[in-house]
């Protein structure tokens, strides 16, 4: 349960855009309508927990492009913060640059203000505690469209105060070398409805760029570019989708299901991203182009095997 | 009984049982639904039953799409004559406040705003499926009288509570969401509700629904 008489909280200054809790998110919900939710990007949503010595599983505060300006009120804590990602401490007498993949200290009165993620959309911020959050399902992943999660399922708002418990008094700073990378292509596999398109279509879509539109978010991320054009049907009956489904309505446009996506969709599939590439797809900003690279399901679960190693190898050396 | 099992990505089945839309096929997903989950099998993270398709999810860490299959394809899959379903009634005000599109539809359809209000409360539906947004049952089937297409442009926002219909099907919004159905009423029943955590759905795949008219005083008086 919450408890609200916690004497360690922040002051929410500003929220930012799309400021909310997250953690791995809550699975076995589709046939009822709620999707997984969690941390858009996986691994720097692990790596932030693991920089302050919680589980890696404990809830993270996720933001996009702008992040929150919070101000702390408590004994010291530790903070870190993953992504790409420009951020400031203001303390009494001084202002210090921050970076991330490293642990910082914060003292009673000190500002975090993180100004905005760069060249990325998703970024994540870990203290040394718990954060005092609600489950639901296991899970205090917020989901905005069914206000299910921590803070009654909604983002986080101005003036409002997060509190934090059982802070770790072991306050010895961590560090990770690790810089993002970005991806040249996306690969995908094959989806249900593939010959749906036309020979040209189905070209265009493994052959040409697409945009990220500004029109994304964590329910789905919608394209611009080509359009792909459909011989068959540009409706199937409604069936389940899972993130990484790529649809293309009727205005030939692709759209890619993102973590908060609707359960069932009745556009037709032309592709699904692959697991391994999730993580570096949901970073992509509105502008970027993108181009899809087909693989075959044997490669594509060597590929996650690989990716999922590479994450557990960097939370090993932290 | 699935008629083919092939792979939605890498991390999910696509089970398909057919083409059609109706309900002995529809039972036929919801028994494997049904039984799967019982199964409780290490590895599976989701199942998304619709009209003809049955979707498996699973945890690439732990399982792979061969393994996956062949479980499934080995599962024994009861199969009783009548699929164990619940009886819920629902009421609905149909005040103009509420019916945003029942003009729209006696234009389109060709019928009264009163004949097609008294096929729908007296007809029996059944739930295909749930989903969409949390909870939002798929109910079918209206006879062609009643069949239109959605809204040209969709809303953007219909009202928590609206009853809509298209085509063979009938729904009832949750939330506030955007929409394209040519909605004819609305429900003060809550028909979702998270803090019920094993039953969070009022109405279930399998479950049988009849619509209740009630009046404007009667949906105020509703407290739930």
């Amino acid at each position: 349960m919450t408890i609200t008489t916690n004497k360690n909280y922040f002051e929410i200054k500003r929220s930012g855009i799309n400021t909310t809790f997250q953690d791995q998110g809550r699975g076995n919900l589709y046939h009822i309508g709620i999707p997984f939710s969690g941390a858009m990007d996986n691994r720097n949503y692990q790596i932030s927990n693991k920089l302050v010595g919680n589980e890696i599983n404990s809830p993270s505060i996720e933001f996009a492009f702008q992040g929150p300006l919070l101000k702390y009120f408590g004994d010291n804590i530790n903070f870190a913060i993953t992504g790409d990602v420009k951020f400031v401490i203001r303390k009494k007498n001084n202002v210090i640059e921050g970076s991330c993949y490293q642990s910082f200290t914060l003292e009673n009165g000190d500002e975090l203000d993180i100004v905005s993620t760069n060249k990325s959309v998703y970024g994540y911020l870990a203290v040394s505690g718990e954060f005092d959050v609600d489950y639901q399902w296991s899970s205090c992943s917020v989901n905005t469209k069914a206000n299910i999660g921590a803070n009654n399922g909604k983002k986080i708002e101005d003036t409002q105060k997060i509190y934090i418990s059982k802070i770790n008094k072991n306050l010895s700073n961590k560090k990770l070398n690790y810089i993002n990378t970005k991806i040249e292509n996306i690969r995908v596999i094959q989806g249900t409805n593939f010959n749906y398109f036309s020979d040209e279509g189905k070209n265009i879509f493994f052959e040409k760029e697409f945009i990220v539109s500004k029109l994304s978010d964590r329910m789905g991320m919608r394209l611009e570019g080509p359009k792909i054009e459909n011989v068959v049907n540009t409706n199937i009956k409604s069936e389940g989708l899972i993130k990484g489904v790529i649809q293309v309505p009727a205005d030939g446009n692709p759209i890619i299901m993102l973590s908060d996506h609707g359960t069932i969709g009745g556009y037709p599939k032309i592709g699904v991203v692959i697991s391994a590439d999730y993580d570096k797809l949901v970073q992509l900003t509105p502008g970027s182009k993108i181009k899809f690279k087909k693989v075959e399901l044997a490669d594509a679960e060597t590929l996650f095997k690989l990716y999922d190693l590479e994450t557990q190898n960097l939370i090993s050396q932290i | 009984m699935i008629k083919n099992i092939s792979n939605l990505g890498d991390a999910a089945l696509y089970c398909d049982f057919g083409t059609e839309v109706n309900k002995e096929i529809n039972s036929k997903v919801i028994r494997y639904f049904r039984s799967i989950q019982k199964e409780n099998i290490d590895g599976i993270n989701n199942l998304t039953p619709s009209y003809n398709k049955l979707i498996i999810s699973f945890d690439l860490r732990k399982k792979k799409f061969q393994s996956i299959k062949k479980l499934i394809e080995n599962l024994d899959i009861t199969n009783d004559d009548e699929l164990e379903s619940n009886k819920i009634k629902i009421p609905v005000c149909c005040d103009e406040k509420f019916s945003l599109d029942i003009k729209r539809l006696e234009e389109k359809l060709n019928i009264s705003r009163d004949k097609i209000y008294e096929k729908f409360f007296d007809k029996e539906f059944f739930c295909y499926m749930t989903g969409f947004i949390a909870g939002m049952p798929f109910l079918g089937d209206l006879e062609n009288e009643l069949q239109a297409k959605r809204l040209e442009t969709p809303r953007v926002k219909v009202p928590k509570g609206s009853v809509g219909l298209t085509e063979q099907f009938a729904n009832i919004y949750t939330f506030e969401s955007p929409g394209g159905w040519n909605i004819i009423g609305n429900t003060p029943r809550v028909i979702f509700d998270s803090s019920k955590k094993n039953s969070p759905n009022l109405i279930n795949p399998g479950d049988v629904v009849t619509f209740e008219q009630i009046t404007k005083d009667q949906y105020d008086n509703n407290n739930e």
